[in-house]
């Protein structure tokens, strides 16, 4: 057993990835000291809701919570919530923390995920401007919102598309401003892109692409508007910025880690400083669905299945990482599913129709499927993850019939 | 209050008094059960808060959608009578059912 001020395992980052590792680590019978700091003030708690769910008022917040309360003392997994790491000694093995504490470890797991990415453009800290990652920014736009009639949501990817669609149940006016030519245009084909502007205009959302922000006005120190490149401004009482995530790794980058876009880790989650591992949304992986290249996946499969594999490894279960990616965003009555990566894919196949509002995209490279987004089309979804796993090398032809089930192609 | 017998992986029993309008899912987790992930929240878009109802009414023994039909269609445990606990919400008349957490996949 670890003495007072050190623990066996300590977990930094109270999210999906740091309660998973905690979970599975007591459920693979870990029976030593388990510490979780988390730099919120809230017990682990789905972040997915955010722009959905809880943001809409649907759910009330322990409803969102990963586990109830009082499973972390049953547990015996240790959790020192409102606390921030600010520097690790990989050397001594040691935390400090903000609040002037210091605690030992004996392996450091690092799930902190990422802070979201700022403006830069003067305005970008006023109030009114808000970032989603935390329960405290939809606390505070749940505040705000009952004044406010125009909301800019700036960035077309899922957060901004998400938080579009919610505002538009709250009969707000929504303009959404995407920087690139076309929604969602990191992470889908084009086909996908354009049924989702399409959606959103016809839900009332003024959607607009190839707009650069110039800067946020203000009057008082409040928002009254996003002025645009060109000089047009588009009045706002609220700007929603979602343009992605920086990892929140500083600490380790101080202590000497291998990092790139996130901390470098191997196939079981290790960064290259010793018994420190890394997982979710801030470690930087190679990835076999991805060709192996080495990237960030930011999403709930991500975090969970990379804890898992930590909990094996520091149990003596050297399992490497490898599991399926997928992924969900549900916007108005549209959901929208996703398995495999459709990084560097050559071409797509549309199945189904999209004025239907039921249909996928398979994505092909080398004329091997790599990923399928589908929308309110459960049945591609699920058995399109075979293809995924086996990269089938099917007719692009056969793929386009929608009649014809996926499952019955893995033969053909 | 509807009751509610859940019965975990290694066979364990725990009889609950479950609150009306929440999911069997989120009683499961609510109860201090780990084994079941429910990595979607419970909006039926993964299969991972799979179960068997091994005593209930009809209605509740089959999928309440075509989308959780298909999503079970994925396991390699399905059974006639299982179902993703997120979309199987408790009411007083579903009181008495006995639900298995379903095999890790």
């Amino acid at each position: 057993m670890a003495g007072r001020d050190t623990r066996d395992v300590i977990i930094v980052g109270a999210g999906h990835g740091g309660a998973q590792a905690a979970i599975a680590l007591r459920q693979l019978g870990f029976a030593r000291s388990v510490a979780v700091i988390g730099n919120e003030p809230e017990f682990p708690y789905e972040r997915p809701p955010l722009t959905k769910e809880y943001f809409a008022g649907d759910k009330a917040f322990d409803r969102i919570l990963i586990r109830p309360p009082a499973f972390w003392a049953e547990r015996k997994i240790e959790m020192l919530l409102s606390t921030e790491v600010t520097a690790v000694d990989a050397t001594a093995k040691r935390l400090s923390f903000a609040n002037g504490g210091s605690l030992g470890y004996g392996a450091l797991i690092w799930a902190t995920g990422g802070t979201p990415r700022k403006l830069t453009c003067s305005g970008h800290d006023l109030k009114g401007v808000h970032a989603v990652r935390t329960r405290a920014d939809v606390l505070q736009m749940m505040d705000e919102l009952p004044a406010v009639t125009q909301v800019v949501v700036i960035g077309g990817g899922y957060i901004g598309l998400e938080a579009a669609a919610v505002l538009t149940k709250f009969e707000k006016k929504v303009v959404l401003l995407e920087a690139l030519e076309r929604v969602l245009a990191r992470v889908a084909g084009a086909e996908l892109s354009r049924f989702y502007e399409a959606e959103h205009r016809a839900h009332g959302v003024d959607l607009r692409t190839s707009v650069q922000v110039e800067c946020i006005e203000e009057k008082d120190g409040c928002v009254t508007g996003v002025r645009l490149a060109g000089g047009e401004v588009v009045p706002a009482d609220m700007v929603i910025v979602g343009i992605g995530i920086i990892p929140a790794v500083e600490p380790l980058i101080a202590a000497g880690v291998q990092c790139g876009n996130g901390v470098v880790v191997d196939e079981l989650c290790r960064t290259s400083l010793p018994d420190v591992y890394a997982i979710g949304d801030c470690a930087a992986h190679s990835n076999g669905f991805a060709d192996g290249a080495t990237i960030r996946l930011e999403s709930v499969q991500n975090a969970n299945d990379q804890a898992i594999t930590v909990a094996k490894a520091i149990t003596g279960n050297l399992v490497p990482y490898k599991a399926t990616p997928w992924f969900w965003s549900n916007q108005y009555d549209l959901k929208l599913q996703t398995v495999g990566l459709s990084i560097g894919f050559d071409r797509t196949v549309v199945r189904g129709d999209t004025a239907a509002r039921s249909f996928s995209v398979v994505y092909l490279k080398n004329g091997r499927v790599i990923a399928l987004d589908c929308v309110n089309s459960m049945k591609d979804y699920v058995q399109g993850r075979k293809l995924v796993d086996t990269r089938a090398e099917i007719d692009p032809e056969l793929l386009a019939d929608a009649t014809r089930p996926l499952k019955d192609l893995i033969a053909a | 209050m509807p009751k509610l017998i859940i019965v975990d992986r290694s066979g364990a029993e725990k009889e609950l008094e479950a609150t009306s309008g929440l999911s069997v899912m989120e009683t499961i987790r609510d109860a201090g059960f780990d084994e079941l992930l429910a990595l979607c929240g419970g909006c039926c878009s993964c299969a991972t808060c799979h179960v068997y109802v091994e005593r209930g009414p009809a209605e509740a023994r089959v999928p309440g959608s075509s989308d959780e039909d298909d999503l079970l269609e994925s396991s390699g445990h399905r059974r006639a009578e299982s179902r993703l606990s997120c979309q199987l919400i408790l009411t007083e008349a579903l009181s008495g059912l006995i639900v298995r957490i379903a095999p890790e996949e």
